[in-house]
């Protein structure tokens, strides 16, 4: 025990320069596990809104749709017959009709999808219940990227183009009867959601389906004939990857921090050992092993991390604490972020985040400050005696 | 070990390589040390003497012959057996006191104890026992930065004496101190020699040092030229 006590009787008493060393480390503490915790946060928050928006527990989709190719809409929609229609009138799925149209507005031409829901589904949050108003030839509900990108508004009516299941055209005029506020971008753009029965008439395509969206938690997912069950896993991959792709990119940042953190420590350790060489002479003379100059030394760096864990803590909890609680406000141009992003975006921190942080900074300490240590391995205890480097 | 060599040297060499030059800092010294002795290496600068302190005292191997020191070979001894010796054996002053600036008087005299495994209360007996002998056992709370030359190096006779070593090597403890300060740190080694039987060696040219030694050893060019009993001394044994 007399080494630890001593390591950190010296590094204590080095003042100064040790704080300096100690917080510039707490400052890579705090910003890996903030980075890492607005990306775990923002990855929970994104599945959550995609989870209750879109996703559900999973979703049946007809085996012919494919939704990276607009040319497979007008072939994928199949009936809702035996245990499928069992499951979605039991209300533990929705099913959802997807058809492609076109739009006029303003006199422009504009490709939308057609989406039609229950208006009376309450397994996803979408707004479908202002879908009820029946005095309106065909309301809509659409969402406020797409009312930005259409100049449409509440009340406003357009014309719909749209070719049915036999492949004839007809046209309608739909009626926007509200725009919606939502993070998740593939619920709004390029789409207008309007009654189920609606759009299955009009495309004639009664009581048939895209995609059939379950509730929350579903399974085990049943085998019916025609339709695919696509688990949770598969619908939110992007999102991961994105998530993980931006969360690379950030990575950068913190590497540069640590390595400035680290370029310290080794630094103070070179300086140490040459500073102190007639010190570590006088620990030999006393006594001390060779192995053992290196332990203190060895351990002194890396008490470095320690202190810099329980400064960062000081401040890093509160701050991060309160911004896990209050959320982080995004800026605009967090939009362009390209996935499901609220207003204010909520760190996640895991004990396992933490811990591995605190890990890898320890690790990585102890080995920049025993690189330097290999020195003492080399002096003569006569030379260090005499502050001469061997 | 009563009767028998505490340090006992045997045709002792020592060669420093300077790139194509050799220079031969021993030349087959022969040499004994008993317990209590309280013996001086007297030469000029470059004589050898520190050399032989550093070898005696395992911080350095000999080139060739053997040097053993309470019965182990420093020519044969691996560096964490020769830290054990050191630790458990020898105490060393130094000529420029080497005190750890950051810890207080009690814990530089508190650390050759602390490797030793002593416990707390033993260690603060100790510790103030030893500055009791070098008289500053008010001064326990200070640092090193803030004694005089004089006190330093009484900080490091109570640290070097602290552990009862059977041995103390002091290299050319006084020549960073005046007169006064220089007599009263060698009355203090006196009765620490005469109190324990701890065997003192020097390595000095100071004069003030060799009336106070019992045996003088003089090197030259690394050969041992004289080897006397000072009879100044009389009542002293050795």
């Amino acid at each position: 025990m007399i080494i630890p006590k001593l390591a950190l009787r010296n590094l204590l008493g080095a003042g100064l320069k040790t704080w300096l060393n100690v917080v510039v480390l707490s400052f890579s503490f705090v910003a890996i596990i903030f980075t890492q915790g607005l990306y775990k946060g923002l990855d929970e928050q994104a599945s959550r809104a995609m989870v209750d928006t879109e996703c559900g527990g999973g979703q049946y989709w007809i085996e012919s749709y494919d939704p990276f190719d607009p040319f497979s809409l007008q072939d994928a929609h199949g009936k809702l017959e035996g245990e499928m229609e069992n499951l979605v009138e039991s209300g533990k799925a929705t099913p959802i009709l997807i058809v492609q149209g076109t739009i006029y507005p303003g006199g422009r031409i504009q490709p939308v999808l057609l989406k039609g829901i229950d208006p009376e589904q309450k397994l996803l949050t979408i707004p479908s219940y202002v879908l009820k108003k029946t005095d309106y030839e065909l309301p809509a509900l659409i969402g406020s990227r797409m009312a930005q990108t259409s100049g449409l508004k509440v009340g406003d009516s357009v014309t719909v183009r749209w070719r049915d299941a036999n492949g004839t055209f007809d046209a309608k005029d739909l009626q926007i009867v509200q725009v919606m506020e939502t993070s998740v971008q593939t619920i709004d753009s390029g789409q207008a959601w309007v009654p189920l029965p609606e759009l299955q008439k009009m495309a004639n395509m009664e009581n048939e389906a895209t995609t059939v969206v379950t509730e929350k938690n579903f399974g085990p997912a049943k085998n019916f004939p025609g339709w695919t069950f696509k688990d949770l896993n598969f619908l939110l991959k992007d999102i991961h990857q994105l998530i993980k792709m931006k969360s690379i990119g950030s990575t950068i940042f913190y590497i540069i921090l640590l390595f400035l953190a680290m370029l310290a420590i080794f630094n103070t350790q070179v300086l140490s050992i040459f500073r102190r060489r007639k010190e570590i002479g006088t620990l030999m003379a006393l006594g001390f092993s060779r192995g053992r100059v290196i332990q203190l030394f060895t351990l002194e760096g890396a008490l470095n991390a320690v202190l810099a864990a329980l400064v960062g803590a000081l401040y890093g909890i509160p701050l991060l604490g309160y911004l896990a609680a209050k959320g982080w406000a995004l800026p605009g141009t967090a939009e362009q972020f390209g996935i499901a992003i609220g207003e204010k975006l909520f760190p996640t921190y895991s004990a396992g985040l933490v811990m591995g942080t605190t890990l890898l900074v320890l690790i990585m300490t102890t080995i920049v400050s025993l690189l330097p240590t290999r020195k003492i391995a080399k002096m003569k205890p006569t030379d260090a005696l005499r502050g001469k480097q061997t | 070990m009563e009767n028998s060599y505490l340090i006992k040297t045997v045709d002792l060499v020592k060669v420093y390589s300077m790139g194509e030059q050799s220079i031969v800092a021993l030349d087959k010294v022969n040499l004994t040390f008993r317990k209590g002795e309280f013996a001086g290496i007297v030469g000029p600068s470059g004589s050898g003497k520190t050399t032989f302190l550093n070898i005696i005292g395992s911080l350095d191997a000999p080139s060739e012959g053997s040097a053993e020191v309470m019965g182990e070979k420093i020519e044969k001894l691996p560096h964490r057996k020769a830290a054990e010796l050191r630790n458990k054996h020898i105490g060393f002053i130094f000529q420029t006191f080497n005190l750890l600036p950051i810890y207080t008087v009690f814990e530089n005299v508190e650390f050759p104890l602390l490797l030793l495994g002593f416990s707390a209360s033993e260690r603060k007996r100790a510790v103030m026992d030893a500055l009791e002998w070098v008289h500053l056992a008010d001064r326990a709370k200070s640092k090193p930065s803030q004694l005089s030359g004089g006190q330093s190096q009484r900080v490091a006779i109570a640290r070097a004496i602290v552990k009862r070593p059977a041995i103390i090597l002091a290299d050319e403890p006084t020549a960073n101190l005046d007169a006064e300060n220089s007599h009263h740190i060698l009355n203090i080694m006196e009765h620490l020699n005469r109190e324990l039987e701890t065997t003192f060696i020097f390595c000095t040219h100071d004069e003030k040092v060799i009336q106070h030694i019992l045996r003088k050893i003089i090197l030259i060019d690394g050969r041992v030229t004289k080897d006397e009993i000072m009879k100044n001394n009389p009542g002293r044994r050795w």
